[in-house]
């Protein structure tokens, strides 16, 4: 396989890792403060220590209820798979691709998230 | 004409229990339509219930006793018409004349004019102070003569006789019983189960007096002097006549119906009496020689009538007189023919003087078939025994068994496969074990949806265990798994995994999916596990291993709004607050701009706090005085009050201290969901107790409980559990019961459902609570008084810990606000901006 992803992929340090909250979600700011608020976004971050993939960011906007409460979620698996149950309407969104179980049609963004040391980075693509 | 076909008239004269069944049996009909309804009734007010009659006295209202409203009349097109007795059948015009002159035509006539209360012919028996026992009027004089009684005499020791007793000896009076038979209900007992009864009887207070014949009645210095036959005689302040009942039958008489010798209109297989146009159902009845006195057999009078109206075929071929019920807190039961009467009949006898039981059951001749039953003090058996009798099934080897203790567990037991389809499983509704398999064939898969399908056990209730034995069976029959699992990650019921938590003392969930689970549980098994730990230990539900457990609403302790934002409750016990707390609350409404509004739990709600601003408006509210509500929990949400004898001229309590004091006891349980409680100062009940889970009524001698009510969207009237307790009686009633509802209740599950799926309903609820037959009532007190003792306000201790702080913040790198959190304003207080505002004030024109 010869392909080459194009986009840029930039790591961002966002909190520490003393920020999270194990087994729970918390909520950052991803953007530069003085940046024009579009570019701005809110990303819930779930941290589920002993896992394989321990740290999971996804967009803190719950399209269903129309507010930003992803990050004040309960985490659930439903069969087999890692979810967060938004506390609104209790959608299950699945925190590997942000995928709603109950109608997959709407799904939440969701970035790649990695510690570096005691940071926490995702990775947001500028195009 | 527009009509198309003639409608028939159909007066009904009489609208007590039987008449007004008959009318709601035919408003079910499509055929309802072709009848035109006139109804007459010689009492003020609709149809009520008469067999709970003595519940008037111990805090039912005459509403609550109500079985039909004048809604349901109107909107069912009967023409009621109250308080006017019929007066004469014409039978020639087929017309029928009431007491006012109304005269109305019929081409079918409906008599349900009951039965009138016997009044032995003793001399002075017209005195005032003597009454019967058989409408709301009758029990209203009562009540008024024993305000300034202190002794009440019921003459008629039968089943009537001793509601009779009972409503007395709730008034307050000692109450005596004069019978003139040798035992007390001679009709359903043999003289075994009659002593027992009067010895059960006697020790709760109540005078017996039975081979006593009363001779004379006389006043003397104002009181009753009763003089019996042998020279004995008694002094009380008022007699009440339940000496039997006879058929009401002079309109059939006048009318020139038939009438049996001693009374009743004679009826056919059909309901019909001598004119086929009139048919005559109930009490009034007279079938085989037989006047029916129970409420069943009326009731299956007035099916067959609405059948042979509607033009369906059922007769009526007698009705089973067995009956099971409490009297003065005794359980009695009688089936078929308790006296052991039938030729060749042989008797099996237990009786254990111990605890007061006696069972005996009458079989034929070889031992193959019960022919009857007496039960006094224990009827667990009795709807096993009944089944065996009305289905003529076969009596196992040793029928013995079927009445003795249980040795090992061993009983056998009456599978819910061995009865026929034709089996009564409700016999208040007439449900056959068929309708309830037609039931579950036809796609119901729970309890609960063939209760509401086929209305089995909607009734008494009697027939619960039964019926759930008959859905489980036919259940597993179709390959439907019953499975009550939490969840995928724990093969257990909520019950079960309190069971395990306890015993085994695991104090974390993570300790627990180790143990008893599999995968990484979720947002049912997480909320549950961290409720019952809060139960059990009451950690601060923020101590690091729950925090991941709970629910947004009690991770953050304020109620999320569906923009995000939260509501924030105090607790005002009771509903009491002071001018300057009041203020508190304004000051802070007001300076974080919050919408305010009044609770429905007499607290107030403000509305529309960011995330981050919840600990600076705790902190202000705390420093005023005010403490956490829990209105984010499953726990206690509030005691609503009216404000007692202190203020109200009726009230004869201090329903608020009464408030507060529980109030301040169980606010911080955890709880299968949430808990509502009121406390009324006085029969007036304007605290609405008996819409709540625990709802207290003050008396004149302490208070009545009333217990498993709820409001909101499955309303539920609360059942009266205990009546006139003292306050410290209470609150161990209380103790007790919210700890058991605690251990046993299902996930949100509210206790009106707790309780109709309880096995033994509100009885068994009160062996285990009052009479503690489970011998845990030490152990739920205990464990109370754990919760009680380690109740800690959750956000003080929040905003005084850093590190749970840390938690209230929006974002966790950044100081900065949500900014999709918008409100505008409306009617002077904010509200959360809708979608469309949003997107105006984003771009402003």
């Amino acid at each position: 396989m010869n392909q080459v992803a194009i986009t840029r992929t930039q790591w961002l340090p966002i909190c520490q890792r003393s920020d999270l909250v194990a087994d729970s979600g918390v909520c950052a700011l991803v953007g530069d403060t003085f940046s024009d608020s579009a570019e701005r976004r809110s990303v819930a971050l779930f941290f589920i220590p002993g896992q394989e993939t321990q740290l999971y960011a996804v967009d803190n906007w719950d399209p269903i209820a129309q507010a930003g409460v992803i990050a004040r979620g309960i985490v659930a698996e439903v069969d087999g798979e890692l979810t967060v149950s938004s506390p609104l309407y209790k959608h299950h969104f699945r925190l590997s691709d942000g995928v709603c179980i109950e109608d997959e049609s709407i799904r939440l963004d969701v970035y790649p998230a990695a510690f570096d040391g005691e940071s926490v980075c995702i990775a947001v693509d500028k195009s | 004409m527009t009509e198309p076909r003639v409608r028939q008239k159909l007066v009904v004269i009489g609208n007590g229990m039987v008449g007004h069944h008959f009318l709601e049996q035919l408003a079910a009909q499509a055929e309802r339509e072709a009848f035109d309804v006139t109804v007459f009734a010689a009492e003020p007010r609709p149809a009520y219930d008469r067999v709970h009659l003595s519940e008037y006295f111990a805090g039912r209202s005459a509403d609550d006793l109500a079985l039909g409203t004048l809604e349901q009349y109107r909107e069912w097109g009967f023409d009621l018409l109250l308080n006017d007795t019929a007066v004469e059948i014409d039978r020639e015009n087929r017309t029928v004349i009431s007491a006012s002159g109304v005269a109305r035509q019929y081409d079918r006539l409906i008599l349900a004019t009951g039965s009138y209360p016997f009044v032995p012919p003793i001399p002075g028996g017209e005195h005032e102070k003597c009454f019967v026992y058989r409408t709301i009027e009758d029990l209203d004089a009562i009540r008024a003569a024993a305000s300034d009684a202190r002794v009440g005499t019921v003459v008629g020791g039968g089943l009537l006789g001793l509601e009779a007793a009972n409503a007395l000896k709730q008034l307050g009076l000692q109450a005596h019983v004069v019978e003139f038979a040798p035992g007390l209900m001679s009709m359903q007992l043999d003289a075994g189960g009659a002593q027992l009864l009067q010895d059960k009887i006697q020790d709760l207070g109540v005078t017996v007096h039975t081979c006593t014949a009363t001779e004379m009645i006389e006043e003397v210095d104002g009181r009753l002097r009763m003089r019996f036959k042998g020279d004995r005689e008694l002094l009380t302040d008022l007699i009440v006549f339940s000496a039997g009942i006879r058929p009401e039958d002079n309109l059939a008489r006048a009318a020139g119906l038939e009438i049996g010798e001693r009374g009743g209109i004679v009826i056919d297989d059909s309901c019909r009496t001598s004119d086929a146009n009139i048919f005559a159902i109930g009490e009034c009845a007279l079938y085989d020689n037989r006047i029916f006195g129970l409420v069943a057999p009326g009731y299956a009078m007035a099916r067959n009538t609405v059948a042979q109206l509607c033009g369906d075929s059922a007769s009526f071929t007698g009705a089973d007189m067995s009956t099971k019920l409490k009297l003065l807190g005794v359980q009695v039961g009688s089936i078929g023919d308790a006296h052991g009467r039938t030729e060749g009949a042989a008797a099996i006898t237990f009786v254990d003087e111990q605890n007061g039981v006696y069972k005996r059951m009458i079989t034929d001749a070889h031992g193959k078939k019960l022919l009857g039953a007496v039960l006094v003090g224990d009827t667990e058996d009795y709807d096993q025994l009944l089944q065996y009798h009305l289905n003529a099934i076969d009596l196992p080897e040793h029928p013995e068994q079927l009445i003795l203790p249980a040795a090992n567990g061993a009983a056998p037991t009456l599978g819910a496969g061995a009865l026929p389809a034709t089996a009564t499983i409700c016999s208040c509704h007439n449900v056959s074990k068929g309708q309830v398999v037609d039931a579950v064939g036809g796609g119901c898969c729970s309890l609960a949806e063939v209760k509401d399908s086929t209305r089995a056990s909607t009734g008494c209730g009697g027939c619960a265990a039964l019926l759930k034995n008959v859905v489980d069976e036919e259940l597993s029959a179709l390959g439907v798994e019953v499975n009550n699992h939490l969840c995928a990650h724990f093969p257990f019921t909520r019950q079960e995994l309190f069971h395990i938590l306890q015993v085994e003392e695991i104090k974390t969930f993570a300790e627990l999916l180790a143990k008893h689970g599999s995968g990484r549980g979720c947002e049912i098994c997480k909320p549950t596990v961290a409720s019952i730990l809060a139960s059990l230990w009451n950690e601060h539900i923020h101590k690091k291993p729950h925090v991941g457990l709970q629910d947004t609403n009690d991770t953050f302790m304020a109620n999320m709004q569906k923009n995000g934002s939260y509501s924030v409750v105090p607790r005002v016990p009771g509903g009491e607050i002071t001018p300057d707390r009041l203020i508190v609350l304004g000051q802070v409404a007001k300076k974080y701009n919050l919408y305010t509004k009044i609770t429905g739990g007499q607290r107030i709600d403000l509305f529309g706090a960011r995330l981050e601003q919840l600990p600076e408006i705790w902190r202000e509210l705390i420093d005023a005085g005010f403490e956490t509500g829990h209105a984010y929990g499953k726990s206690l949400r509030t005691v609503k009050s009216c404000v007692g004898s202190t203020w109200c001229r009726f009230g004869v309590q201090d329903s608020v201290a009464m408030a507060l004091e529980i109030e301040n006891r169980y606010k911080g349980l955890r709880s299968p969901h949430k808990i509502k409680m009121a406390v009324s100062g006085c029969t007036r009940e304007c605290a609405e107790a008996q819409s709540k889970d625990v709802g207290v009524i003050a008396t004149e001698k302490g208070w009545n409980l009333f217990v498993c009510g709820n409001g909101g969207m499955r309303p539920r009237h609360a059942d009266l559990f205990a009546t006139d307790i003292d306050s410290e009686t209470l609150i161990k009633y209380i103790d007790r019961l919210l700890m058991f509802y605690v251990r046993t209740a299902d996930k949100l599950q509210r206790t009106s459902v707790w309780l109709e799926n309880l096995e033994g309903g509100l009885d068994y609820l009160r062996e285990v609570i009052i009479d503690d037959k489970l011998g845990i009532c030490a152990e739920l007190e205990a464990q109370m008084a754990n919760v009680v003792g380690t109740y800690q306000c959750e956000w003080k201790t929040a905003i005084n810990d850093p590190d749970m702080l840390k938690r209230f913040r929006q974002f966790v790198n950044s100081d900065e606000a949500d900014e999709k959190i918008v409100f505008v304003e409306e009617r002077s207080q904010p509200r959360p901006a809708r979608q469309e505002e949003i997107v105006r004030i984003a771009e402003p024109a």
